[in-house]
């Protein structure tokens, strides 16, 4: 049986130009949660009662309009998203009542609605078309390109944008060899948070001598904050399918394994429909793309533990085992799932596979020299547009957080330079960089240099509103909360860490608190089984090395400078605001504030049990937190 | 790599197929402390205890020795300022998560965990105490789990699962919440625990103790309306020396017969005799099964954690079991019926006390047809470890005691009871006692050895027996499996749940390096065998008592008294 992807890609884009109007909905897991199913519905209606024809793409019928629903589109900020083609106009924040005008005045007469575009933060202008969106325009989205773009639910779209092509002709014309040549050469490495050159390790597992080999896609992310991985398995899915194959043809591996968690249901639910097209296509299965050769792919659904993105432990999870890392050696290349030679990469790195595999790809030359192609980040915090970005590797944080972020966001609102205070890169594994690095040109290497790593592309902006402290704290209590128990420094090592920062928060820390916090991370660090044990004091290990006088001045001066530690705020009353009226008084709690209409009232501080309620019933702001 | 070594501490030792880096290391005389290492099981790598600092290919780095193989050309430190922070630090943060009632644990001086951390200097642990408040599971006879103590090691969660293939045992939450628990939060005695106490040799803590019984026992000597027995299975005589100063394996039965009398019981026997009594009816059962067409192969049924394994996960098999009693049931029921019928003892007024090598011998003897109108056949089991404390309590100077012989008639053993405390000990007596009724030369050493599965094809002229001795649960799966699917035929198969036997039983004395002490107790009850007479039916006083008392050997009153049913337990687990 021989497949021509040519022949399905022609008449894919035949059927689609017949259309008059193809409407991309984002069905991102983000814009669903803001509605963008309701918005889908709706355009059916709304269109159909207009008297025009309409069809889902999926249906694969004739009609005036089709409506498609792609993954998800990165714009997170501004979901639901909705995509007119073929000008593409670009609507944000669309609600199921905006579409009986949306349909009224594009796709009938042929206007703009101009409340629902972008409008440009310099200029103030109304942006009309998706592909002039500076959010957009201001990355590089090359291995999210199809995200957004393609309805994830259909093959022939993938393989109209030259999908499977590298897969075909991974299996057909090329060795294994010359396919882990192929990847080495482009310098792609590991995008799962280590950095490991994936050729190498196809390599070490080509090499390996094993009656059977796997291939396993690591989609187990779970870093507060990131949806790098999600995004590509909803919005993408076949690429992830394509690089799987091309890793299998590499390794010599017959079975895949997809591991995603349960709670990206959306995800679980693209790939298990994307691998049982792929099989119907003749891409899985039993010789596959006419070629004799047997690959066949299952998803596995991970009941949610961090610790099961650590290789290990996915592997000891697929096998029906308690989900805990084991020691290497020996390493999944030689001995993996089953005792059999495994390769386990993450989403993103098989989603780059197929691009890295096209003849004349250009892909290796952006980036840096240890450093090569894109990275996708998950932007979230204090910033102006959250979402999902790409840009290549050497891009400094200005770029992603001014120009393609739009800006540090204050706590009500305004957006100015001196906001920024810190982003947390690289998840509870990472560290943090400060303004100081703002210029600092994003890299493996460059950023491990300065305490913190690339990870798996979470990025969380933070503003001066922060308290770093308690970021270390949130990062500790996630590592504490998701630690599989097995080795003791980072099951009780991360919990001690846990406590000393809950002294420094509480007020109970003394001089003895942050040395002994200090040696304890780097016996944890020094000590854990897994990568996960050793990187989980990072962010303390971080924060210490940025920002140490903001936690002295926790321990020493019992103050915390962002005001968010609740147990070291100092209620006062502003004499020069308070009416006397005394209802502080009588609404406290604990009897902490006494005086008199006449003298006025005051606040002990040695009965005041910062509960806030003063502040809460205060109707004239006297009462303030020093 | 020309050479092949590594260096250890400025030491070059040549590596001799060891399989990880702390083998090498100990072989140079280092002893590393460890709690989740243990030789015969999966490597774990948990404690952080055996980290070192290791260089090659001009690299340096800590890696764990127990799961680091070596390579040549490797260059090991094993001591440097930064390990020795470490492992201070992770003992620190495993005493913080743990009940520091030392003073009354019940594991004692033997406590591993108290002796490193006291070996490291640790006087003062610096974090907050967090240990869970104690939640004590004694609702097995056998053994009973304290999670304050347990420091998740994971040593009992691999033996059960690796060793006996039971895995009632397993971890769950996460962080500091983790806990080792039995499935759904049950209670050990509601599992599908079989007693075995494998998991309590290789705790390293007090977690996981024998159920001890030292108090009513004491309390029975006490009584004097009581007739209080006391009788010692053979593997207790290789092993209660140790505490005292013995090798393993030095055979102190007499010793054991002084001390027992001067803890106060009034008659001290020895269960060799019901060793001996065993052999005459399961050995005439089972040639009855091979002249009469019975299901074979057949099954021993002196070892309770296979009795439970089987009425568990292979019910189909009950009636391969012997019939037989144990040793321990069938002196119990013996002693009982023969004290009240020939001394005029009212039952209820004889307590009997069996001193074993075993946990499981707890569950069994409260098994609800071993009694008599609720009345036990053996009222109270202690450990080996029991009868110490015991020793230890009454301040008796064990060593330094002149030894006294056990009380007739149940003091009567022959060398064939007395292997019965060594894996194969069982079907080797059995062999030689029907080697002497078929007329041949009873030696019978064909089945003696180490491995997990030993067989051996047994022929007596134109007879062929084909003989089996397992130890170990996990290898008695297989061999169940093989014989399931075809691929393995018997006619007698020896199991006992312990690897090499009663000798290495969980209620014996702990041990560091438990396999080498193993191999010495079966050493000695070797050749304490050949000191005595060499087969079960040269036992005079048995078989003065057949004759006496109990009529013909597999007659009425013997099935009465000696034999015993078995329940479809398929149903619990």
């Amino acid at each position: 049986m021989s497949i021509n992807l040519e022949n399905i890609a022609a008449s894919f884009n035949e059927r689609m130009d017949q259309h008059k109007y193809r409407i991309m909905i984002c069905g991102g897991t983000g814009c669903i949660a803001n509605g963008s199913m309701e918005v889908y519905e709706k355009f059916q209606e709304v269109i159909a009662a207009k008297g025009m024809s309409v069809s889902v793409q999926l249906d694969k019928h004739e009609s005036d309009v089709v409506m498609s629903c792609s993954g998800c589109q990165g714009f997170c900020q501004r979901g639901p998203l909705v995509t007119i083609y073929p000008e593409g106009i670009f609507y944000t924040k669309v609600k199921a009542s905006d579409v009986e005008e949306i349909v009224e005045e594009t796709l009938v007469k042929g206007n703009i609605v101009e409340r629902l575009l972008v409008v440009d933060a310099e200029t103030q202008e109304h942006i009309k078309h998706v592909h002039e969106v500076p959010f957009y325009t201001r990355q590089n989205r090359i291995v999210l390109e199809n995200c957004g773009h393609i309805d994830a639910r259909d093959i022939e779209d993938y393989i109209a944008k030259g999908g499977y092509v590298q897969a075909k002709r991974a299996v057909l014309e090329m060795t294994d060899e010359e396919i882990c040549q192929k990847v080495l050469d482009s310098g792609l490495k590991g995008r799962g948070g280590a950095g490991f050159p994936t050729g190498l390790k196809w390599t070490f597992a080509r090499k390996a001598v094993s009656e059977k080999k796997y291939i396993i896609c690591n989609g187990d992310e779970g870093d507060p904050g990131a949806f790098m991985d999600r995004s590509l398995m909803e919005g993408n899915p076949h690429a992830v399918l394509e690089g799987m194959i091309i890793a299998a043809m590499g390794i010599g591996a017959s079975e895949g394994h997809v591991y995603v968690r349960t709670e990206y249901p959306l995800a679980v639910e693209r790939i298990k429909l994307a691998a049982d097209e792929a099989r119907r296509m003749g891409f899985l299965g039993d010789n596959i793309f006419g070629s004799g050769k047997h690959f066949d792919i299952f998803i596995m659904e991970g009941a949610g533990a961090f610790v099961c993105g650590e290789e290990t432990a996915l592997m000891s999870s697929i096998e029906g085992k308690r989900g805990m890392p084991n020691p290497k050696p020996p390493f999944p290349a030689n001995k993996g799932l089953f005792g059999y030679s495994t390769t386990i990469n993450n989403v993103e790195t098989l989603a780059s596979v197929p691009i890295v595999l096209a003849e004349g790809s250009t892909y290796g030359q952006l980036g840096t020299e240890n450093a090569r192609g894109t990275k996708t980040f998950a932007l979230t915090g204090n910033v102006v547009n959250t979402g999902l970005i790409e840009v290549p590797f050497g891009a400094t944080l200005r770029q992603i957080i001014d120009d393609i972020g739009g800006g540090v966001v204050d706590d009500d609102g305004t957006v100015k330079p001196s906001n920024f205070k810190a982003v947390q890169i690289g998840g509870p594994s990472g560290g943090c960089l400060t303004p100081e690095h703002i210029d600092l040109p994003l890299d493996y290497a460059g950023v491990q240099k300065v305490g913190a790593i690339i990870g798996s592309g979470g990025l969380v902006v933070m503003n001066h509103q922060t308290c770093m402290v308690q970021i270390a704290r949130f990062f500790m209590q996630f590592t504490q909360n998701e630690s599989c128990g097995k080795c003791v420094v980072c099951r009780e090592g991360t919990k001690q860490m846990l406590d000393l920062l809950d002294d420094i928060i509480e007020g109970r820390a003394d001089e003895n608190t942050i040395p002994l916090l200090e040696e304890l991370a780097y016996a944890v660090q020094d000590g854990a089984l897994c990568g996960l044990g050793k990187t989980a004091p990072n962010p303390v290990i971080s924060t210490l090395r940025y920002f140490r006088d903001e936690y002295e001045d926790h321990v020493f001066n019992k103050h915390c400078a962002a005001g968010r530690c609740k147990a070291l705020a100092n209620y006062v009353i502003n004499p020069e605001r308070c009416k006397k009226c005394s209802l502080c008084m009588r609404t406290c709690p604990n009897g902490a504030i006494s005086g008199s209409r006449e003298e006025g009232y005051r606040i002990d501080p040695a009965k005041c049990i910062k509960c806030g309620a003063c502040q809460a019933a205060c109707k004239f702001g006297a009462i303030e937190v020093k | 790599m020309e050479n092949n070594t590594i260096i250890v501490d400025h030491i070059e030792v040549a590596l001799e197929g060891e399989r990880n880096l702390l083998e090498v290391i100990r072989k140079v005389n280092i002893e590393l402390p460890t709690f989740c290492y243990q030789p015969e099981l999966s490597i774990y790598g948990a404690c952080r205890m055996c980290i070192v600092e290791v260089e090659q290919n001009g690299r340096k780095g800590l890696m764990p020795a127990c799961s680091t193989p070596p390579v040549p050309g490797m260059v090991i430190t094993t001591n440097t300022a930064q390990i020795r922070k470490l492992r201070k630090i992770t003992v620190e943060l495993m005493l913080a998560n743990h009940n520091m009632e030392c003073t009354t644990c019940s594991r004692g001086d033997d406590c591993k965990l108290r002796q490193v951390a006291n070996d490291l200097g640790i006087e003062k642990v610096r974090y907050r105490n967090i240990v869970q408040p104690a939640e004590i599971d004694d609702s097995s006879a056998a053994v009973v789990r304290d999670s304050s103590k347990c420091i998740k090691c994971g040593n009992c969660v691999r033996v059960c699962r690796e060793i006996q293939s039971v895995g009632v045992l397993d971890f769950a939450y996460r962080g500091s919440d983790t806990v080792i628990t039995v499935g759904f939060g049950h209670g050990l005695g509601e599992s599908a625990c079989i007693g075995c106490g494998q998991c309590l040799k290789v705790c390293p803590v007090g977690a996981l103790t024998p159920n001890f019984q030292i108090d009513p026992v004491w309390a029975a000597i006490s009584d004097e309306t009581k007739v209080t027995t006391a009788a010692i299975a053979p593997a207790v005589r290789v092993a209660v020396g140790e505490a005292f100063g013995f090798q393993p394996g030095e055979v102190l039965n007499g010793k054991i017969a002084t001390a027992l009398r001067m803890l106060g019981f009034d008659r001290v026997y020895d269960t060799v005799f019901a060793a001996d009594e065993t052999i005459l009816e399961e050995g005439t059962e089972f040639l009855g099964r091979v002249t009469g067409g019975g299901v074979l192969p057949q099954f021993t049924s002196c070892c309770p954690g296979w009795v439970k394994f089987v009425e568990q996960f292979y019910p189909e098999f009950i009636p391969n079991l012997s019939s037989c009693k144990s040793p321990q049931q069938m002196l119990g029921s013996t002693v009982k019926d023969v004290l009240v019928t020939k001394e005029g003892l009212k039952r209820e007024n004889i307590v009997n006390v069996s001193i074993m090598p075993c946990t499981g011998k707890k569950m069994e003897a409260k098994r609800p047809e071993f009694a008599v109108d609720g009345n036990p056949d053996v009222d109270y089991v202690i450990t080996s470890t029991e009868l110490i404390r015991m020793i230890k309590q009454a301040g008796i100077n064990f060593a330094a005691l002149e030894p006294s012989e056990f009380d007739m008639p149940f003091g009567e053993g022959t060398g064939a009871g007395v292997i019965f405390g060594a894996s194969g000990g069982v079907m080797e007596a059995a062999l030689r006692f029907a080697a002497n009724t078929l007329g041949y030369e009873p030696k019978c050493e064909q089945l003696r050895g180490e491995d997990g599965i030993r067989s051996a094809d047994v022929t007596f002229g134109d007879i062929t027996v084909r003989a089996a001795v397992v130890s170990g649960l996990a290898n008695a799966r297989q061999l169940m499996e093989d014989i399931k699917a075809g691929k393995a035929q018997y006619d007698i198969v020896e199991v006992m749940a312990c690897p090499g036997g009663c000798v290495n039983g969980g209620g014996q004395p702990l041990h560091e390096h438990h396999l080498d002490t193993v191999a010495r107790r079966t050493k000695g009850l070797f050749e304490n065998d050949v000191t005595l007479a060499h087969s079960s039916e040269e036992n005079k006083q048995l078989v003065a008592m057949f004759e006496e008392h109990f009529g013909k050997i597999g007659g009425h009153k013997s099935h009465e008294l000696l034999h015993t049913t078995y329940v479809d337990r398929s149903k619990n687990i």
